[in-house]
């Protein structure tokens, strides 16, 4: 049953990760420790496994683990279904949120929120509860009220999916967010509302790991601690000023610094 | 007679069948004294039907007739359907409870039909009853109860069993029986109409809007029995009514024959609704056993008037049904929403025909078919526009759902316009329920099932909207489970 963390825990675990889909190994030998409380970045080019790394941690059906290990608070996760990782709290912010026609936001919301809670051995929440948490959680991308009644992310624009994504984020309370290219699509506005949403989600028993291609979004999030990710593995770590140096030197100057020419080529 | 000596692989079967029967949540079996006729089908056995109701000389005539017309037919087979051969003769065409029950009398039936219905949720309690709803509850060939009848009777509204509606109104029943669907009109029809043993009759007086909703509950319990229920439904001038029917069945391993005539009468500026939840037992995984629902329902809409079915239809081995609107009168409207799910090896074959006869007549249809594991879904339709239909309309949109690789959606519309003024307008679409859509609910911790069940009733919700809230809770739930386990 899940349990609520503490400041400091080590709250995700990767060690020597190697993931294959359709035979091919994407991830080969990923490892990070990111504690309660952290915000790690996780940047690197095109096809270097940032969205594989989130699928994997979620547990996604296609991607096969060949090696290595997942623990979240301590647990290894490997053998566990997707929604029971969800439920014990692992979060996923989706790079594309997935259109479901016909189901309105609020019905899918309050089954995610009451299957977490039943997890947690807490009583389900009735519609009269459910929407007064998700009005205030709401508040926190600014997104208007109408949304919870539209079908799910039908028709939504590219900001509206990304802010709907903060808000199930923050009605659900994970204690692990693995947010993926939550600011690709976004104009200056949007990703300023959404990065002030996760701000807010900040929190001592929370980790984070947000995955991006773009140091603006670090801007506003100002991580702790940053990580390239290259031909499936994590080839420099540090502080913000990493992405800064990337940014201005782009991914094939540290790439090809890191002796991985093949992967600096394919960067320019 | 002793009981065999319980092997372990044994009590291994029972626990997985046990297992598999809880899928499908009504195949209980009521053990109860029944009256049954034996099996097959002659003149006498009709003569027989026909005396054990105490019907008149010109019914049993009408259903000779429709007999002799039956023995020249030839069962329908252009359906997208395996239909193995039925034979007549080993089917029995009438079984009743022996206990006869006190008309109006709720207290005098047989507490073991009482505890039927109480465990498929329809109580037949004055007491417990849903809200606003009144019941007519058949049980194999006979109505046991019919609920509400004094606060009906208030309003003029005549709701009971056909049988009680040959003895106490034959004038209507005379005037309006095979009005709209002819005895002869088809195979199974043709059938229905030398054999039918009850149903339901309803009679809304002009100009009254009916207080409650209308409700048949069919059961079929004897093994070897067909169901060939008859309904009528007359609404006057100006009058609105709702009427709902569910149906299950019990558990078996032989196919059972459900062969029923539906008849609406929309007269000028009536309205009707008619909504249907179809959860007849549907056989094991392998296709044993299931209910062949072959069904005729028609409705003949006059000037101003409007008839709408809705349809669920989860159950059934096979489904062979078209409700129909014959929109004969000027401004008349007919809607078909239909969501159809198959699963396993269930086929259907289901859809409807729009007859535009009058001018500005309208016809809504829209239809949903889900298709998982290796069954056969397929939405047949006609939209018919008459040379004298001017300026008709008719709006179609056939959207299938597939679960999974082994299963099949077809869609074949047809159309006959006669007029140039129609406008016509079709849409279809076949999507597979996505692995992409599966991922996201289940990673914000919903079951693979809960997930699915989901998916379907978004897909289905244009049809559900339509149902009356009773029903559609209930359709809601039976959605997610008959598509239970079939991903994943």
């Amino acid at each position: 049953m899940a349990r609520t963390s503490k400041r400091g825990e080590t709250m995700l675990e990767i060690e020597d990760l190697h993931v294959a889909i359709d035979g091919q190994e994407i991830l080969k030998g990923l490892s990070l420790k990111v504690k309660a409380g952290e915000v790690h970045a996780i940047m690197g080019p095109n096809g270097s496994g940032k969205s594989t790394l989130a699928k994997v941690v979620a547990g996604h059906p296609d991607y096969e683990v060949t090696g290595g290990s997942i623990r979240y608070k301590g647990e290894d996760i490997g053998d566990m279904e997707v929604e029971e990782r969800a439920r014990e709290g692992v979060f996923m912010s989706f790079q594309y949120p997935v259109e479901i026609p016909g189901v309105s936001t609020a019905s899918f919301l309050k089954a995610a929120v009451n299957a977490v809670r039943e997890h947690r051995g807490q009583i389900p929440l009735d519609a009269f509860d459910f929407l007064t948490e998700a009005r205030s959680a709401m508040k926190l991308v600014k997104m208007d009220e109408a949304f919870l009644s539209r079908s799910l992310n039908e028709g939504f624009s590219g900001g509206e999916k990304k802010r709907n994504e903060i808000f199930q984020m923050a009605l659900l309370q994970p204690g692990l967010a693995v947010l993926d290219e939550t600011d690709s699509g976004l104009d200056i506005d949007a990703l300023r509302q959404v990065a002030n949403g996760v701000n807010a989600l900040r929190s001592p028993d929370r980790a984070m790991v947000v995955i991006t291609h773009y140091q603006r979004l670090l801007d506003h999030l100002e991580p702790d601690h940053i990580h390239v990710l290259a031909e499936g593995r994590i080839v420099r770590s540090g502080g913000l000023e990493l992405a800064h140096e990337l940014e201005e030197h782009g991914y094939a100057e540290l790439l090809q610094e890191a002796g991985l020419d093949k992967a600096a080529a394919q960067a320019t | 007679m002793s009981a065999p000596e319980p092997t372990s692989e044994r009590q291994q079967n029972a626990e997985i069948e046990a297992l598999i029967g809880q899928d499908y949540e009504y195949g209980f079996v009521t053990d109860v004294e029944q009256d049954v006729v034996p099996p097959g089908l002659s003149e006498d056995v009709i003569r027989l039907i026909s005396g054990k109701k105490g019907e008149p000389a010109w019914l049993l005539q009408w259903r000779l007739d429709a007999y002799r017309h039956w023995l020249t037919m030839e069962e329908p087979s252009w359906a997208h359907l395996e239909l193995a051969p039925i034979d007549y003769q080993a089917i029995s065409y009438y079984a009743a409870p022996k206990k006869k029950v006190e008309l109006g009398s709720l207290d005098e039936m047989d507490p073991e039909i009482r505890a039927t219905f109480d465990k498929l949720g329809i109580p037949l309690d004055e007491q417990k009853m849903m809200a606003g709803v009144a019941v007519d509850a058949v049980f194999d060939s006979v109505s046991v109860a019919t609920t509400l009848k004094t606060e009906l009777t208030e309003h003029g509204v005549l709701f009971m069993s056909f049988s009680e509606a040959v003895r106490e109104h034959p004038e209507l029943v005379k005037k309006y029986l095979g009005s709209v669907v002819p005895s002869g009109d088809n195979y199974y029809a043709a059938l229905n109409s030398a054999v039918f043993t009850d149903g339901s009759f309803v009679y809304i007086p002009e100009g009254v809007r009916c207080p409650v909703e209308l409700s048949t509950y069919f059961r079929i319990n004897a093994a070897n029995t067909g169901q060939f229920e008859r309904t009528l439904i007359i609404a006057a001038p100006g009058s609105h009514v709702s009427y709902l029917e569910g149906c299950t069945a019990p558990q078996r391993d032989e196919n059972q024959l459900h062969a029923a005539v539906v008849e609406l009468i929309a007269e000028p500026g009536a309205t009707v609704k008619y909504s249907t939840v179809q959860n007849w037992y549907p056989g094991d995984e392998n296709g044993v056993g299931g209910i062949y629902n072959l069904v005729t329902k028609r409705a003949r809409v006059m000037e101003k008037a409007r008839v709408s079915w809705t349809q669920v239809e989860t159950g059934s081995a096979i489904t062979w049904k078209y409700p129909s609107c014959i929109l004969q009168g000027d401004g008349a409207v007919g809607e078909f929403y239909s969501v159809a799910v198959t699963n396993n090896m269930q086929q259907a074959d289901t859809g409807t025909k729009m007859i535009h006869l009058g001018r500005n007549t309208r016809s809504t249809i829209i239809s949903k078919g889900i298709s998982a594991g290796r069954s056969n879904n397929a939405y047949r339709g006609l939209v018919h526009i008459d040379k004298r239909a001017q300026d008709a309309r008719n709006y179609t949109q056939c959207d299938s759902l597939l679960l999974g690789d082994r299963c099949g959606a077809h869609t074949y519309p047809y159309v006959n316009v006669h007029n140039a003024s129609a406008q016509l307008e079709h849409e279809a679409s076949t999507s597979r329920i996505g692995e992409d859509q599966l991922f996201y609910l289940r990673q914000r911790g919903l079951s693979t099932d809960d997930a699915v069940s989901m998916v379907v009733n978004g897909f289905a919700r244009e049809v559900l909207d339509e149902l009356p809230m009773e029903f559609a809770v209930e359709a809601r739930k039976l959605l997610g489970v008959t598509l239970e386990g079939s991903v994943g």
